[in-house]
Protein backbone atom coordinates (compact mmCIF):
# COMPACT_ATOMS: atom_id res chain seq x y z
CA UNK A 1 0.00 0.00 0.00
CA UNK A 2 2.76 2.07 0.70
CA UNK A 3 4.35 1.25 -2.06
CA UNK A 4 1.35 1.83 -4.09
CA UNK A 5 1.23 5.84 -2.72
CA UNK A 6 4.71 6.47 -3.51
CA UNK A 7 4.33 5.13 -6.94
CA UNK A 8 1.61 7.48 -7.90
CA UNK A 9 3.11 10.94 -5.29
CA UNK A 10 6.23 9.99 -7.60
CA UNK A 11 4.05 9.60 -11.15
CA UNK A 12 2.09 12.77 -10.78
CA UNK A 13 5.54 15.15 -9.78
CA UNK A 14 7.62 13.52 -12.53
CA UNK A 15 4.35 14.39 -14.55
CA UNK A 16 4.04 18.05 -13.55
CA UNK A 17 7.54 18.26 -14.14
CA UNK A 18 7.49 17.76 -17.66
CA UNK A 19 4.51 19.91 -18.47
CA UNK A 20 5.92 22.34 -16.83
CA UNK A 21 9.72 22.21 -18.61
CA UNK A 22 8.82 20.28 -22.05
CA UNK A 23 7.71 24.42 -23.38
CA UNK A 24 11.13 25.66 -22.45
CA UNK A 25 12.79 22.88 -23.71
CA UNK A 26 11.55 22.57 -26.94
CA UNK A 27 11.89 26.45 -27.43
CA UNK A 28 15.17 26.18 -26.26
CA UNK A 29 15.98 23.33 -29.17
CA UNK A 30 14.30 24.96 -32.02
CA UNK A 31 16.11 28.01 -31.41
CA UNK A 32 19.04 26.15 -32.07
CA UNK A 33 18.24 24.94 -35.49
CA UNK A 34 17.78 25.91 -38.75
CA UNK A 35 15.02 28.70 -39.35
CA UNK A 36 13.39 26.87 -42.36
CA UNK A 37 13.02 24.18 -39.48
CA UNK A 38 10.35 25.59 -37.32
CA UNK A 39 7.44 24.10 -38.12
CA UNK A 40 9.17 20.52 -38.70
CA UNK A 41 7.22 18.36 -36.33
CA UNK A 42 6.41 15.99 -34.77
CA UNK A 43 8.77 18.05 -31.96
CA UNK A 44 12.63 17.68 -31.84
CA UNK A 45 13.85 16.50 -28.25
CA UNK A 46 16.99 17.69 -29.44
CA UNK A 47 18.83 19.84 -32.20
CA UNK A 48 19.28 18.53 -35.26
CA UNK A 49 20.80 19.84 -37.43
CA UNK A 50 22.21 22.32 -34.63
CA UNK A 51 23.29 25.41 -35.55
CA UNK A 52 24.39 29.30 -33.96
CA UNK A 53 22.59 30.98 -36.46
CA UNK A 54 19.47 32.05 -35.03
CA UNK A 55 21.70 33.54 -32.15
CA UNK A 56 24.11 35.38 -34.17
CA UNK A 57 21.47 36.50 -36.98
CA UNK A 58 19.53 38.20 -33.64
CA UNK A 59 22.42 39.81 -32.23
CA UNK A 60 24.32 41.18 -35.30
CA UNK A 61 21.77 41.64 -38.35
CA UNK A 62 18.88 42.75 -36.86
CA UNK A 63 21.01 45.60 -34.96
CA UNK A 64 18.73 48.43 -34.71
CA UNK A 65 16.27 46.04 -33.01
CA UNK A 66 17.68 43.28 -30.29
CA UNK A 67 20.71 44.50 -28.93
CA UNK A 68 19.07 47.69 -28.46
CA UNK A 69 16.26 46.40 -26.86
CA UNK A 70 17.99 44.14 -24.49
CA UNK A 71 20.39 47.22 -23.74
CA UNK A 72 17.28 48.97 -22.80
CA UNK A 73 15.84 47.06 -21.08
CA UNK A 74 19.12 46.50 -18.85
CA UNK A 75 18.97 49.98 -18.40
CA UNK A 76 15.73 50.63 -17.25
CA UNK A 77 15.69 47.57 -15.17
CA UNK A 78 19.12 48.03 -13.22
CA UNK A 79 18.16 51.35 -12.59
CA UNK A 80 14.79 50.44 -10.78
CA UNK A 81 16.78 47.74 -9.02
CA UNK A 82 18.98 50.53 -7.65
CA UNK A 83 16.83 53.26 -6.75
CA UNK A 84 13.38 51.95 -6.45
CA UNK A 85 15.21 49.71 -3.60
CA UNK A 86 17.03 52.69 -2.14
CA UNK A 87 14.07 54.82 -2.41
CA UNK A 88 11.29 52.29 -0.77
CA UNK A 89 14.25 51.40 2.32
CA UNK A 90 14.02 55.06 2.90
CA UNK A 91 10.72 54.91 3.39
CA UNK A 92 10.09 51.80 4.54
CA UNK A 93 12.41 53.10 7.21
CA UNK A 94 10.35 56.17 8.13
CA UNK A 95 7.27 53.84 8.69
CA UNK A 96 9.28 51.50 10.79
CA UNK A 97 11.11 53.78 13.10
CA UNK A 98 10.30 57.12 13.25
CA UNK A 99 7.06 58.81 14.79
CA UNK A 100 5.46 61.89 12.38
CA UNK A 101 2.07 63.78 11.80
CA UNK A 102 -0.07 62.28 9.73
CA UNK A 103 1.53 58.44 10.06
CA UNK A 104 -1.27 56.70 10.48
CA UNK A 105 -3.20 58.57 7.73
CA UNK A 106 -0.40 58.22 5.30
CA UNK A 107 -0.32 54.54 5.86
CA UNK A 108 -4.04 54.58 5.61
CA UNK A 109 -3.67 55.75 1.96
CA UNK A 110 -1.20 53.65 1.17
CA UNK A 111 -3.09 50.08 2.20
CA UNK A 112 -6.29 51.51 0.09
CA UNK A 113 -4.24 52.46 -2.66
CA UNK A 114 -2.71 48.34 -2.61
CA UNK A 115 -6.37 47.58 -3.19
CA UNK A 116 -6.87 49.71 -6.23
CA UNK A 117 -5.84 47.73 -9.53
CA UNK A 118 -3.23 49.30 -12.07
CA UNK A 119 -5.80 49.45 -14.98
CA UNK A 120 -7.54 52.16 -12.74
CA UNK A 121 -4.05 54.24 -13.44
CA UNK A 122 -3.46 53.70 -16.76
CA UNK A 123 -5.16 56.35 -18.60
CA UNK A 124 -4.60 59.29 -15.67
CA UNK A 125 -0.96 58.23 -15.86
CA UNK A 126 -0.80 58.32 -19.92
CA UNK A 127 -1.87 61.71 -19.91
CA UNK A 128 0.09 62.83 -17.53
CA UNK A 129 3.81 61.67 -18.66
CA UNK A 130 2.11 63.34 -22.18
CA UNK A 131 1.60 66.55 -20.29
CA UNK A 132 5.31 65.79 -18.56
CA UNK A 133 6.74 64.99 -22.60
CA UNK A 134 7.34 61.63 -21.35
CA UNK A 135 5.91 59.75 -23.55
CA UNK A 136 8.18 57.21 -25.96
CA UNK A 137 10.85 58.45 -23.53
CA UNK A 138 12.78 55.62 -21.59
CA UNK A 139 12.03 57.65 -18.19
CA UNK A 140 8.60 57.59 -18.55
CA UNK A 141 8.37 53.75 -18.56
CA UNK A 142 9.95 54.13 -14.62
CA UNK A 143 9.05 57.09 -13.54
CA UNK A 144 5.22 56.68 -12.66
CA UNK A 145 6.48 53.29 -10.12
CA UNK A 146 9.75 54.81 -9.00
CA UNK A 147 8.70 54.61 -5.27
CA UNK A 148 6.24 51.58 -5.21
CA UNK A 149 3.68 51.29 -2.07
CA UNK A 150 4.12 47.35 -1.72
CA UNK A 151 8.38 48.22 -1.76
CA UNK A 152 7.93 50.29 0.86
CA UNK A 153 5.27 48.14 2.73
CA UNK A 154 8.26 45.28 1.99
CA UNK A 155 11.10 47.42 3.66
CA UNK A 156 8.87 48.61 6.65
CA UNK A 157 7.89 44.88 7.47
CA UNK A 158 11.99 43.78 7.24
CA UNK A 159 12.97 46.51 9.54
CA UNK A 160 10.75 46.03 12.07
CA UNK A 161 11.83 42.11 12.15
CA UNK A 162 15.64 43.74 13.21
CA UNK A 163 16.02 44.65 16.72
CA UNK A 164 16.17 48.47 17.84
CA UNK A 165 18.95 48.18 20.06
CA UNK A 166 21.47 48.19 17.39
CA UNK A 167 20.09 51.58 16.19
CA UNK A 168 19.16 52.64 20.14
CA UNK A 169 23.14 52.78 21.19
CA UNK A 170 24.28 54.49 17.67
CA UNK A 171 21.93 57.32 18.53
CA UNK A 172 23.30 57.81 22.14
CA UNK A 173 26.74 57.91 20.70
CA UNK A 174 25.22 60.96 18.44
CA UNK A 175 24.26 59.69 15.18
CA UNK A 176 22.03 61.33 13.11
CA UNK A 177 19.25 59.09 11.53
CA UNK A 178 20.60 59.48 8.31
CA UNK A 179 23.55 57.86 9.19
CA UNK A 180 22.06 55.14 11.56
CA UNK A 181 20.05 54.31 8.25
CA UNK A 182 22.79 53.65 6.32
CA UNK A 183 25.51 52.58 8.19
CA UNK A 184 23.60 50.38 10.48
CA UNK A 185 20.39 49.54 9.52
CA UNK A 186 20.77 49.14 5.33
CA UNK A 187 24.20 46.92 5.96
CA UNK A 188 22.28 44.48 8.40
CA UNK A 189 19.20 44.33 5.82
CA UNK A 190 21.21 42.88 2.70
CA UNK A 191 18.91 39.97 2.55
CA UNK A 192 15.60 41.94 2.53
CA UNK A 193 17.41 44.43 -0.04
CA UNK A 194 18.88 41.54 -2.16
CA UNK A 195 15.13 40.13 -2.28
CA UNK A 196 13.73 43.54 -3.16
CA UNK A 197 16.15 44.55 -5.87
CA UNK A 198 15.18 41.10 -7.60
CA UNK A 199 11.80 41.13 -7.26
CA UNK A 200 12.37 45.24 -8.64
CA UNK A 201 14.70 43.51 -11.51
CA UNK A 202 12.23 40.95 -12.49
CA UNK A 203 9.50 43.26 -12.22
CA UNK A 204 10.77 45.88 -14.64
CA UNK A 205 12.57 43.39 -17.11
CA UNK A 206 9.23 41.41 -18.07
CA UNK A 207 7.35 44.16 -17.40
CA UNK A 208 4.66 44.53 -20.63
CA UNK A 209 1.35 46.21 -20.52
CA UNK A 210 2.94 49.70 -19.26
CA UNK A 211 6.00 49.55 -21.55
CA UNK A 212 3.49 49.20 -23.94
CA UNK A 213 1.32 52.51 -23.47
CA UNK A 214 4.47 54.78 -23.12
CA UNK A 215 6.61 53.44 -25.50
CA UNK A 216 5.95 54.24 -29.63
CA UNK A 217 8.43 53.17 -31.73
CA UNK A 218 10.67 50.46 -32.23
CA UNK A 219 14.63 52.05 -31.45
CA UNK A 220 12.76 52.76 -27.78
CA UNK A 221 11.55 49.38 -26.72
CA UNK A 222 11.93 47.11 -23.70
CA UNK A 223 13.17 43.65 -24.66
CA UNK A 224 9.53 42.06 -24.19
CA UNK A 225 8.00 44.83 -26.27
CA UNK A 226 10.22 43.93 -29.11
CA UNK A 227 9.92 40.57 -28.92
CA UNK A 228 6.15 41.29 -29.45
CA UNK A 229 6.19 43.69 -32.55
CA UNK A 230 9.05 41.62 -34.22
CA UNK A 231 6.56 38.70 -34.00
CA UNK A 232 4.03 40.64 -35.38
CA UNK A 233 6.30 42.22 -38.28
CA UNK A 234 8.21 38.60 -39.16
CA UNK A 235 5.56 35.80 -38.36
CA UNK A 236 7.95 34.08 -40.97
CA UNK A 237 10.96 34.36 -38.89
CA UNK A 238 9.47 32.65 -35.78
CA UNK A 239 12.85 30.95 -34.54
CA UNK A 240 14.46 34.53 -34.12
CA UNK A 241 11.52 35.23 -31.66
CA UNK A 242 12.60 31.95 -29.98
CA UNK A 243 16.17 32.80 -30.03
CA UNK A 244 14.91 36.55 -28.39
CA UNK A 245 12.67 34.91 -26.03
CA UNK A 246 15.84 33.09 -24.63
CA UNK A 247 17.67 36.01 -24.21
CA UNK A 248 14.83 37.15 -22.41
CA UNK A 249 14.08 34.22 -20.11
CA UNK A 250 17.52 33.40 -19.33
CA UNK A 251 19.09 36.11 -16.78
CA UNK A 252 15.97 35.56 -14.66
CA UNK A 253 16.46 32.17 -14.77
CA UNK A 254 19.90 32.45 -13.79
CA UNK A 255 19.39 35.03 -11.17
CA UNK A 256 16.64 33.33 -9.86
CA UNK A 257 18.86 29.89 -9.44
CA UNK A 258 21.33 32.20 -7.41
CA UNK A 259 19.57 33.48 -4.82
CA UNK A 260 16.36 31.13 -4.66
CA UNK A 261 16.55 30.91 -0.87
CA UNK A 262 16.09 34.90 -1.06
CA UNK A 263 13.11 34.70 -3.56
CA UNK A 264 11.42 31.94 -2.21
CA UNK A 265 10.96 33.38 0.97
CA UNK A 266 9.84 37.06 -0.65
CA UNK A 267 7.48 34.77 -2.57
CA UNK A 268 5.54 33.72 0.71
CA UNK A 269 5.96 36.96 1.74
CA UNK A 270 4.32 38.34 -1.36
CA UNK A 271 1.23 35.82 -1.46
CA UNK A 272 0.38 36.96 1.75
CA UNK A 273 0.63 40.25 0.67
CA UNK A 274 -0.94 39.51 -2.13
CA UNK B 1 12.75 75.80 2.11
CA UNK B 2 13.04 72.37 1.75
CA UNK B 3 16.30 71.92 -0.43
CA UNK B 4 18.23 74.58 2.62
CA UNK B 5 17.11 72.03 5.01
CA UNK B 6 18.22 69.14 2.98
CA UNK B 7 21.52 70.92 2.69
CA UNK B 8 21.59 71.70 6.28
CA UNK B 9 20.81 68.11 6.93
CA UNK B 10 23.35 66.47 4.77
CA UNK B 11 25.49 68.83 6.72
CA UNK B 12 24.85 67.76 10.13
CA UNK B 13 25.74 64.21 8.56
CA UNK B 14 28.98 65.35 7.66
CA UNK B 15 29.50 67.36 11.45
CA UNK B 16 28.15 64.14 13.37
CA UNK B 17 24.74 64.75 13.88
CA UNK B 18 24.74 66.98 16.76
CA UNK B 19 25.57 69.99 14.65
CA UNK B 20 21.78 71.62 14.88
CA UNK B 21 20.23 69.52 17.51
CA UNK B 22 20.45 72.86 19.93
CA UNK B 23 19.21 74.37 17.07
CA UNK B 24 15.90 72.59 16.76
CA UNK B 25 14.07 69.99 19.16
CA UNK B 26 14.65 66.20 19.04
CA UNK B 27 11.09 65.79 17.63
CA UNK B 28 11.03 68.08 15.21
CA UNK B 29 14.56 66.71 13.80
CA UNK B 30 12.95 63.42 13.86
CA UNK B 31 9.96 64.61 11.85
CA UNK B 32 11.86 66.59 9.26
CA UNK B 33 14.16 63.17 8.67
CA UNK B 34 11.35 61.68 8.39
CA UNK B 35 9.25 63.61 5.77
CA UNK B 36 12.82 63.85 3.73
CA UNK B 37 13.29 60.13 3.70
CA UNK B 38 9.82 60.38 2.46
CA UNK B 39 10.35 62.29 -0.22
CA UNK B 40 10.78 60.75 -3.43
CA UNK B 41 7.67 58.67 -2.54
CA UNK B 42 5.47 61.72 -2.17
CA UNK B 43 6.65 62.97 -4.87
CA UNK B 44 5.55 60.25 -6.96
CA UNK B 45 3.01 58.70 -4.96
CA UNK B 46 1.16 62.14 -5.21
CA UNK B 47 1.01 62.73 -8.74
CA UNK B 48 0.73 59.31 -10.24
CA UNK B 49 -1.46 57.55 -7.63
CA UNK B 50 -3.40 59.86 -5.61
CA UNK B 51 -3.51 63.21 -8.16
CA UNK B 52 -3.85 60.20 -10.38
CA UNK B 53 -6.56 58.66 -9.10
CA UNK B 54 -9.10 61.44 -8.72
CA UNK B 55 -8.06 62.54 -12.53
CA UNK B 56 -9.28 59.39 -13.64
CA UNK B 57 -12.59 59.75 -11.80
CA UNK B 58 -12.84 62.97 -13.16
CA UNK B 59 -11.93 61.35 -17.04
CA UNK B 60 -14.76 58.87 -16.41
CA UNK B 61 -16.95 61.87 -16.46
CA UNK B 62 -16.02 63.75 -19.39
CA UNK B 63 -15.72 62.69 -23.10
CA UNK B 64 -12.18 62.96 -23.49
CA UNK B 65 -10.17 62.12 -26.77
CA UNK B 66 -6.67 63.54 -26.10
CA UNK B 67 -7.08 66.25 -28.69
CA UNK B 68 -9.78 68.51 -27.85
CA UNK B 69 -10.55 69.25 -23.90
CA UNK B 70 -12.60 67.03 -21.70
CA UNK B 71 -16.43 67.74 -22.44
CA UNK B 72 -18.50 67.51 -19.14
CA UNK B 73 -21.18 64.30 -20.07
CA UNK B 74 -22.47 63.38 -16.03
CA UNK B 75 -22.74 59.50 -15.80
CA UNK B 76 -23.38 59.12 -19.67
CA UNK B 77 -19.94 56.81 -19.67
CA UNK B 78 -20.98 54.56 -17.32
CA UNK B 79 -24.18 54.43 -19.02
CA UNK B 80 -22.73 54.02 -22.48
CA UNK B 81 -20.93 51.15 -20.94
CA UNK B 82 -23.36 49.28 -19.55
CA UNK B 83 -25.34 49.70 -23.17
CA UNK B 84 -22.56 48.29 -25.13
CA UNK B 85 -22.58 44.68 -26.16
CA UNK B 86 -19.14 44.35 -26.26
CA UNK B 87 -19.00 44.99 -22.82
CA UNK B 88 -21.66 42.96 -21.57
CA UNK B 89 -22.26 40.39 -23.43
CA UNK B 90 -18.24 39.69 -23.94
CA UNK B 91 -16.07 41.26 -22.04
CA UNK B 92 -17.99 40.75 -18.72
CA UNK B 93 -19.43 36.90 -19.28
CA UNK B 94 -15.63 36.01 -21.16
CA UNK B 95 -14.16 37.31 -18.08
CA UNK B 96 -16.23 35.77 -15.59
CA UNK B 97 -15.85 31.94 -17.66
CA UNK B 98 -11.85 32.41 -18.05
CA UNK B 99 -12.06 33.21 -13.73
CA UNK B 100 -13.81 30.28 -12.95
CA UNK B 101 -11.81 27.80 -14.92
CA UNK B 102 -8.45 29.14 -14.13
CA UNK B 103 -8.98 29.47 -10.46
CA UNK B 104 -10.71 26.33 -9.87
CA UNK B 105 -8.05 24.44 -11.73
CA UNK B 106 -5.26 25.62 -10.40
CA UNK B 107 -6.23 26.00 -6.95
CA UNK B 108 -6.89 21.59 -7.79
CA UNK B 109 -3.82 20.79 -9.00
CA UNK B 110 -2.04 23.25 -7.05
CA UNK B 111 -3.55 21.85 -3.39
CA UNK B 112 -3.03 18.22 -4.46
CA UNK B 113 1.13 18.69 -5.91
CA UNK B 114 1.40 20.86 -2.58
CA UNK B 115 0.52 18.36 -0.77
CA UNK B 116 2.58 15.55 -2.49
CA UNK B 117 5.43 17.53 -1.78
CA UNK B 118 4.89 17.94 1.56
CA UNK B 119 5.28 14.37 2.07
CA UNK B 120 8.90 12.55 2.35
CA UNK B 121 9.67 13.48 -1.01
CA UNK B 122 13.33 13.02 -2.80
CA UNK B 123 14.47 15.41 -4.40
CA UNK B 124 11.55 18.13 -3.18
CA UNK B 125 13.85 21.58 -3.83
CA UNK B 126 14.33 20.03 -7.44
CA UNK B 127 10.76 20.12 -8.49
CA UNK B 128 9.79 23.14 -6.31
CA UNK B 129 12.43 24.78 -8.46
CA UNK B 130 11.23 23.18 -11.83
CA UNK B 131 7.48 23.88 -11.08
CA UNK B 132 8.67 27.53 -9.96
CA UNK B 133 9.88 28.25 -13.55
CA UNK B 134 6.99 28.97 -15.57
CA UNK B 135 6.45 31.73 -12.79
CA UNK B 136 9.85 33.74 -13.26
CA UNK B 137 9.44 33.61 -17.08
CA UNK B 138 7.77 37.28 -18.61
CA UNK B 139 4.21 36.85 -19.92
CA UNK B 140 5.77 37.72 -23.53
CA UNK B 141 8.16 34.66 -23.62
CA UNK B 142 5.57 32.43 -22.34
CA UNK B 143 2.65 33.80 -24.83
CA UNK B 144 5.34 33.87 -27.54
CA UNK B 145 6.04 30.07 -27.45
CA UNK B 146 2.36 29.28 -26.60
CA UNK B 147 1.38 30.88 -29.87
CA UNK B 148 4.10 28.69 -31.69
CA UNK B 149 3.27 25.60 -29.58
CA UNK B 150 -0.48 26.02 -30.38
CA UNK B 151 -0.49 27.09 -34.46
CA UNK B 152 -1.94 25.10 -36.67
CA UNK B 153 0.93 23.49 -37.70
CA UNK B 154 2.76 23.19 -33.97
CA UNK B 155 3.44 21.30 -31.74
CA UNK B 156 0.42 20.40 -29.82
CA UNK B 157 -1.65 19.44 -32.67
CA UNK B 158 1.12 17.14 -33.92
CA UNK B 159 0.88 15.77 -30.45
CA UNK B 160 -2.91 15.06 -30.53
CA UNK B 161 -3.07 14.19 -34.18
CA UNK B 162 -5.06 17.62 -34.68
CA UNK B 163 -6.17 20.47 -36.96
CA UNK B 164 -7.30 23.23 -34.87
CA UNK B 165 -6.35 26.53 -35.20
CA UNK B 166 -6.50 26.95 -31.43
CA UNK B 167 -6.34 30.80 -30.90
CA UNK B 168 -7.97 31.37 -34.25
CA UNK B 169 -11.14 29.52 -33.30
CA UNK B 170 -13.78 31.46 -31.44
CA UNK B 171 -14.92 28.23 -29.49
CA UNK B 172 -11.29 26.99 -28.68
CA UNK B 173 -9.37 30.70 -28.02
CA UNK B 174 -10.72 31.31 -24.58
CA UNK B 175 -9.75 28.28 -23.01
CA UNK B 176 -6.48 27.99 -25.23
CA UNK B 177 -5.34 31.26 -23.08
CA UNK B 178 -6.43 29.95 -19.79
CA UNK B 179 -4.54 26.41 -20.44
CA UNK B 180 -1.54 28.54 -20.84
CA UNK B 181 -2.05 30.67 -17.51
CA UNK B 182 -3.05 27.86 -15.17
CA UNK B 183 0.52 26.18 -16.96
CA UNK B 184 2.37 29.33 -15.93
CA UNK B 185 0.70 30.40 -12.22
CA UNK B 186 0.19 27.11 -10.66
CA UNK B 187 3.51 27.21 -9.50
CA UNK B 188 3.02 30.24 -7.57
CA UNK B 189 0.38 28.61 -5.84
CA UNK B 190 2.06 25.25 -4.79
CA UNK B 191 4.51 27.37 -3.23
CA UNK B 192 1.95 29.31 -1.02
CA UNK B 193 0.20 25.80 -0.54
CA UNK B 194 3.80 24.45 1.12
CA UNK B 195 3.99 27.47 3.26
CA UNK B 196 0.77 26.45 4.09
CA UNK B 197 1.26 22.83 4.49
CA UNK B 198 4.79 23.03 6.60
CA UNK B 199 2.66 25.40 9.31
CA UNK B 200 0.61 22.57 10.07
CA UNK B 201 2.46 20.89 13.58
CA UNK B 202 3.87 17.57 12.82
CA UNK B 203 2.52 16.75 16.83
CA UNK B 204 -0.80 16.99 14.63
CA UNK B 205 -0.15 14.37 11.83
CA UNK B 206 1.55 11.78 14.66
CA UNK B 207 -1.27 12.14 16.99
CA UNK B 208 -3.78 11.21 14.19
CA UNK B 209 -2.01 8.16 12.80
CA UNK B 210 -1.24 7.09 16.44
CA UNK B 211 -5.08 7.19 16.50
CA UNK B 212 -4.90 4.69 13.42
CA UNK B 213 -6.36 7.14 10.92
CA UNK B 214 -4.82 6.00 7.52
CA UNK B 215 -3.29 8.97 4.72
CA UNK B 216 -6.85 9.12 3.13
CA UNK B 217 -8.01 10.21 6.51
CA UNK B 218 -5.64 12.33 7.13
CA UNK B 219 -6.11 14.51 4.16
CA UNK B 220 -9.81 15.38 4.68
CA UNK B 221 -10.33 15.27 8.08
CA UNK B 222 -6.98 17.12 9.08
CA UNK B 223 -4.71 18.40 6.24
CA UNK B 224 -7.89 19.88 4.78
CA UNK B 225 -9.98 21.59 7.10
CA UNK B 226 -6.34 23.23 8.75
CA UNK B 227 -5.82 24.88 5.26
CA UNK B 228 -8.93 26.39 4.32
CA UNK B 229 -7.85 29.85 5.33
CA UNK B 230 -5.15 29.24 2.73
CA UNK B 231 -7.09 27.87 0.50
CA UNK B 232 -9.55 30.89 0.33
CA UNK B 233 -6.54 33.07 -0.06
CA UNK B 234 -5.21 30.97 -2.84
CA UNK B 235 -8.71 31.49 -4.37
CA UNK B 236 -9.09 35.20 -3.96
CA UNK B 237 -5.27 36.26 -5.18
CA UNK B 238 -6.59 33.97 -8.28
CA UNK B 239 -9.96 35.70 -8.76
CA UNK B 240 -8.10 39.14 -8.54
CA UNK B 241 -5.19 38.23 -10.59
CA UNK B 242 -7.61 36.70 -13.75
CA UNK B 243 -9.70 39.85 -13.36
CA UNK B 244 -7.12 41.77 -14.20
CA UNK B 245 -5.58 40.32 -17.60
CA UNK B 246 -4.27 41.46 -19.90
CA UNK B 247 -0.99 40.76 -21.28
CA UNK B 248 -1.58 37.05 -22.75
CA UNK B 249 -4.63 38.61 -24.50
CA UNK B 250 -2.80 41.44 -26.19
CA UNK B 251 -0.05 39.12 -27.07
CA UNK B 252 -1.69 35.77 -27.93
CA UNK B 253 -5.85 37.41 -29.68
CA UNK B 254 -5.99 40.97 -28.93
CA UNK B 255 -9.43 39.85 -27.72
CA UNK B 256 -10.61 38.25 -31.00
CA UNK B 257 -11.54 36.33 -33.02
CA UNK B 258 -15.40 37.53 -32.71
CA UNK B 259 -14.66 39.03 -29.24
CA UNK B 260 -14.09 35.66 -27.85
CA UNK B 261 -11.62 36.73 -25.38
CA UNK B 262 -12.18 40.30 -24.90
CA UNK B 263 -12.31 40.31 -20.87
CA UNK B 264 -12.84 43.90 -18.72
CA UNK B 265 -9.02 44.44 -18.41
CA UNK B 266 -8.00 44.28 -22.45
CA UNK B 267 -10.99 46.45 -23.21
CA UNK B 268 -9.54 49.77 -20.85
CA UNK B 269 -6.68 49.63 -23.00
CA UNK B 270 -8.39 48.95 -26.34
CA UNK B 271 -10.76 51.92 -25.66
CA UNK B 272 -8.29 53.57 -24.52
CA UNK B 273 -5.26 52.72 -26.42
CA UNK B 274 -6.41 50.56 -29.38
CA UNK B 275 -5.61 50.76 -32.84
CA UNK B 276 -7.50 52.68 -35.33
CA UNK B 277 -9.94 53.81 -32.85
CA UNK B 278 -10.56 57.48 -31.36
CA UNK B 279 -9.20 57.49 -28.01
CA UNK B 280 -12.28 57.17 -25.82
CA UNK B 281 -10.23 58.29 -22.43
CA UNK B 282 -13.86 58.57 -20.61
CA UNK B 283 -15.49 55.38 -21.66
CA UNK B 284 -11.77 53.23 -20.93
CA UNK B 285 -11.58 55.48 -17.20
CA UNK B 286 -15.07 54.15 -16.73
CA UNK B 287 -14.43 50.33 -17.50
CA UNK B 288 -11.35 50.83 -15.38
CA UNK B 289 -13.73 51.92 -12.50
CA UNK B 290 -16.31 49.25 -12.92
CA UNK B 291 -13.15 46.58 -12.35
CA UNK B 292 -11.39 48.53 -10.02
CA UNK B 293 -14.57 48.19 -8.27
CA UNK B 294 -15.20 44.28 -8.47
CA UNK B 295 -11.61 43.69 -7.11
CA UNK B 296 -11.56 46.73 -4.58
CA UNK B 297 -14.00 44.02 -2.77
CA UNK B 298 -12.13 41.17 -3.83
CA UNK B 299 -9.47 42.31 -1.84
CA UNK B 300 -11.44 43.52 0.97
CA UNK B 301 -12.49 39.90 1.29
CA UNK B 302 -8.88 38.91 1.09
CA UNK B 303 -7.90 41.08 3.75
CA UNK B 304 -10.35 40.00 6.03
CA UNK B 305 -9.38 36.29 5.81
CA UNK B 306 -5.55 37.76 6.58
CA UNK B 307 -7.11 38.78 9.48
CA UNK B 308 -8.83 35.68 10.42
CA UNK B 309 -5.02 34.14 9.85
CA UNK B 310 -2.92 35.84 11.60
Amino acid sequence: MRKFWRFIFYFFLILWGIIAATPFWISLVYSLMPKEAIFNMPPKLFPNPFTLDNYKTVLFAFKDYFPKWLMNSFILSIFVAIFRTLFCAMGGYAFARLNFPLKNAIFSVILFSMMIPGQVFIVPNYIILSKLRLVNQLPGVVLPSLVTVFGIFFMRQFFKSIPKELEESAFIDGANRWQILFKIVLPVSIPGLSALALLNFQGTWNEFMWPLIVLQTPEKFTLPLGLSWFKNEYYSLYSYVLAGSIFNALPIVILFFLFQRYIMKSIAFTGIMG
Amino acid sequence: MLLKRLILSLKSKRDGGSYWSPLFSKKFLEVLDAYLMLLPFFIIFGIFAVYSFFYAFYISFHKFNLLSSPEFVGLSNYVKLFKDPEYTGYAIPNTLKYTITVVSIQTFLSLVLAFILDQNIKFRSFFRTLYYLPSVTSSVVISLIFIWLFSRVGAINSILGLNIDWLNNPKTALWTISTVNIWSTTGTMILIFLAGLQDIPVSVYESASIDGANRWDIFWKITLPLLKPVILFVVVMGTIGCFQVFDQIYLMTRGGPLNSTLTMAYYVYDKAFGRGLEPQMGLASAAAFILGIVIFIFTLIQRRLLEGRE
